[in-house]
């Protein structure tokens, strides 16, 4: 039954080719596609709606992964497709190297239960379970006893922040609260991918920034590989190692949330782009002058966000940047800081392009 | 007049013949098969009338009470049974009861499993809806003469004559009730990897289980709508009693006997669907209307 051969490859979640296409015509709609026609096409002339139009992402391990768009873009349809939720109409899918396509149904079932977990933009909670069986749920199914997985389940339901309500009803709860037990549901697994579709959409502000760097924190210390649906870009650049841009169901961009932010591959993402607030996206090292510098009463590491320098600036003229052994190895002025932030000014870019900027990913 | 194309007797004739050589050579076999059945409807109806009358009246009356929690539906049921215990009919109401119980069981036995096999494959469904059509709108007699003449006449016919007429509306109801299962709970528990199995009976059951015990509730009034046919072919109760009503003209008789059908389908319907209700709260969802 543990038939499934992973290996460690360098690749946690491959998609290479994947076309999802809706509806009974679906050769008709892929000669279309081929033939460069836009969905809106596509659909009017076949009846087929694309799903997801020659995807190809590679998720590292250990990474947060953002796959970001408007309604309808795709973005549920494609995180569906990596524990086959969804099968593809054609493309590969590996999660660790094993071919997900290729799995029989006690194979799929394992690696459902072992390797991925997920939460779901509408949340599907069992109606009939209290929140704490509903967060045992997964375990359950996995086999776990009663005891053992009631008392994981307790304990995360404490994480996410609903001590006290293990013996509601989903029904009993706000959206947001169903949406943490959702959470709370797929972290109890403990699985190495955690596949969240919009897992933060429905959370106020203050939680969902709690929960934001929960997540992070969870990813660094636990090293999981997650794989993040959202609609807002500034989420996306908060918690996103790597960022896709999904459109109609073609990826427009990806790449580290910074490069798509200072430069955007078409209009569509320029219009993304425009109302974010860049300086969470862009990081000093990317912006910095290198070499060393007189001794700075201010210094931040290189992972530093032009958001976390900016208050510096209140009482020095720049900011230095150190390695993680306290070396100098660069540093940034608030002329830079602005330069970078302001849209459309040649010498930012300028100054960018030249920058060392891909140095460490 | 329809002009007669072809002669059908050679057709009709070769029905009647085919029946008869089943008759001939199978009747031992079919009422091998048919008697646990009788069994079961023995043994309820032994049960129901060697209970005493006010054990029988405490418990349904109880019963009442736990499914609604208020005086009104246990006082009404109280009062419904002393109405049929002063008006002589205990004894026929309790072999209308088992008749009923032992077909409205037997149809969860068979209808919730072909229910369940329905919900999962359209082709299924478009093989059984016709059946199960068929079985609600042939007039009874048109099998209860078959299976008088395999079974002879007695409980077994009435017995299978019930049955098929009160199975449907399990079966649809059951199919229905897995079916509108939200499909974001069951993409959730194909996600976390549970099997057919842990599904069904995790998942898809306990949300369906308004929509059942309201095809069970049909069921039983199904039941209890058959049992003056069923006396016909000798199940006795009330259904008798309304019989030789009508046939020595005595109105009071088949009147009386036929509000004591009355009562007890108001008896299991309010109870049952209380329960229902009750059940409906607890797993907290929307009441279901059909
Ligand atoms: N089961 C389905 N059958 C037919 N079309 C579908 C199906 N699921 C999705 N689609 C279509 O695929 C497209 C992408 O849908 P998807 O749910 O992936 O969007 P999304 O990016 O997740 O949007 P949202 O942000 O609103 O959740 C839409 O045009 C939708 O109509
Ligand atoms: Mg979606």
């Amino acid at each position: 039954m543990n038939a499934i051969r992973y290996d460690s490859s360098d690749v946690a979640i491959r998609m290479r080719n994947v076309t999802k296409i809706f509806g009974k015509n679906s050769l008709a709609a892929q000669a279309l596609l081929d033939a460069g026609r836009s969905k809106t096409d596509v659909q009017a002339e076949t009846g087929c709606v694309i799903g997801l139009n020659d995807v190809s992402i590679d998720v590292a391990p250990s990474q947060i992964f953002v796959v970001m768009g408007l309604s309808g873009s795709g973005k549920s349809t494609l995180i569906r497709h990596v524990n086959r939720l969804i099968e593809p109409t054609s493309g590969e899918i590996l999660v660790d190297g094993a071919d997900v396509r290729q799995m029989a149904n006690d194979e799929l079932r394992h690696f459902r239960r072992h390797k991925v977990a997920m939460v779901f933009q509408k949340f599907g909670l069992l109606p009939h379970r209290s929140v704490l069986d509903n967060v045992a749920y997964g375990l359950e199914v996995r086999g776990v006893g009663r005891h053992a997985r009631l008392e994981k389940a307790a304990k995360w339901i404490e994480t996410v922040g609903l001590a006290g309500y293990e013996k509601s009803r989903p029904r009993e709860l706000s959206g947001g609260q169903q949406q943490r037990v959702g959470l709370a549901r797929a972290l109890a697994l403990d699985t190495d991918i955690l596949l969240m579709d919009e897992a933060f959409s429905a959370l106020d502000p203050l939680i969902r920034s709690g929960m934001q760097d929960q997540l992070i924190s969870l990813q660094r210390s636990l090293n999981k590989t997650i794989l993040f649906i959202t609609h807002d870009f500034d989420e996306a650049l908060k918690i996103g190692d790597r960022v896709a841009v999904l459109r109609d169901g073609v990826v427009q961009q990806q790449g580290r949330p910074e490069e798509i932010v200072l430069r955007p591959a078409n209009d569509h993402i320029e219009q993304f782009v425009r109302d974010v607030n860049k300086a969470r996206a862009i990081h000093v090292s990317s912006i910095m002058e290198q070499g060393k510098f007189s001794v700075c009463d201010a210094a931040v590491p290189p992972t530093a966000r032009c958001d976390d320098v900016l208050p510096l600036f209140a009482a020095n003229q720049w900011v230095g940047v150190i390695d993680e052994f306290g070396h100098q190895i660069g540093r940034v002025t608030s002329q830079q800081v602005i330069a970078a932030l302001a849209r459309h000014t040649p010498p930012a870019r300028q100054l960018l392009q030249a920058s060392p900027g891909e140095q460490h990913e | 007049m329809f002009p007669e194309f072809v002669d059908t007797r050679p057709l009709r004739r070769a029905v009647d013949d085919a029946l008869n050589w089943v008759v001939a050579n199978w009747g031992g076999a079919f009422e091998a098969a048919a008697r646990p059945l009788l069994g079961l409807l023995n043994a309820i109806q032994f049960a129901l009338l060697a209970t005493p009358w006010w054990v029988i009246i405490a418990l349904v009356t109880l019963a009442a009470w736990l499914a609604t929690r208020q005086w009104k539906l246990p006082a009404i049921v109280f009062a419904a049974l002393i109405f049929l215990g002063v008006m002589d009919l205990w004894e026929d109401a309790m072999i209308t009861t088992a008749l009923m119980i032992a077909a409205t069981l037997t149809a969860i036995v068979v209808s919730i499993p072909v229910g369940v096999w329905m919900s999962r494959s359209l082709r299924v469904r478009q093989v059984i809806t016709p059946i199960l059509d068929l079985m609600q709108t042939l007039p009874s007699f048109v099998y209860l003469i078959p299976t008088v003449m395999i079974f002879g006449p007695g409980k077994i016919p009435a017995l299978l004559a019930t049955i098929v007429y009160a199975a449907p509306p399990l079966v649809r109801l059951t199919d229905l009730g897995l079916r509108s299962v939200d499909p974001a709970v069951i993409e959730a528990s194909r996600a976390f990897g549970a099997n057919p199995g842990q599904r069904l009976l995790g998942v898809q059951i306990p949300l369906a289980l308004p929509t059942i015990l309201a095809g069970i509730n049909q069921t039983t009034m199904m039941a209890l709508a058959m049992v003056v046919i069923a006396s016909m072919i000798g199940a006795g109760g009330l259904g008798y009693q309304v019989l030789q009503g009508i046939g020595r003209l005595e109105v009071s008789r088949g009147l009386f006997a036929g509000l004591g059908i009355v009562v007890l389908a108001i008896i299991f319907d309010r109870v049952t669907q209380s329960f229902g209700k009750q059940l409906q709260a607890r797993i907290g969802l929307q009441e279901v209307r059909i």
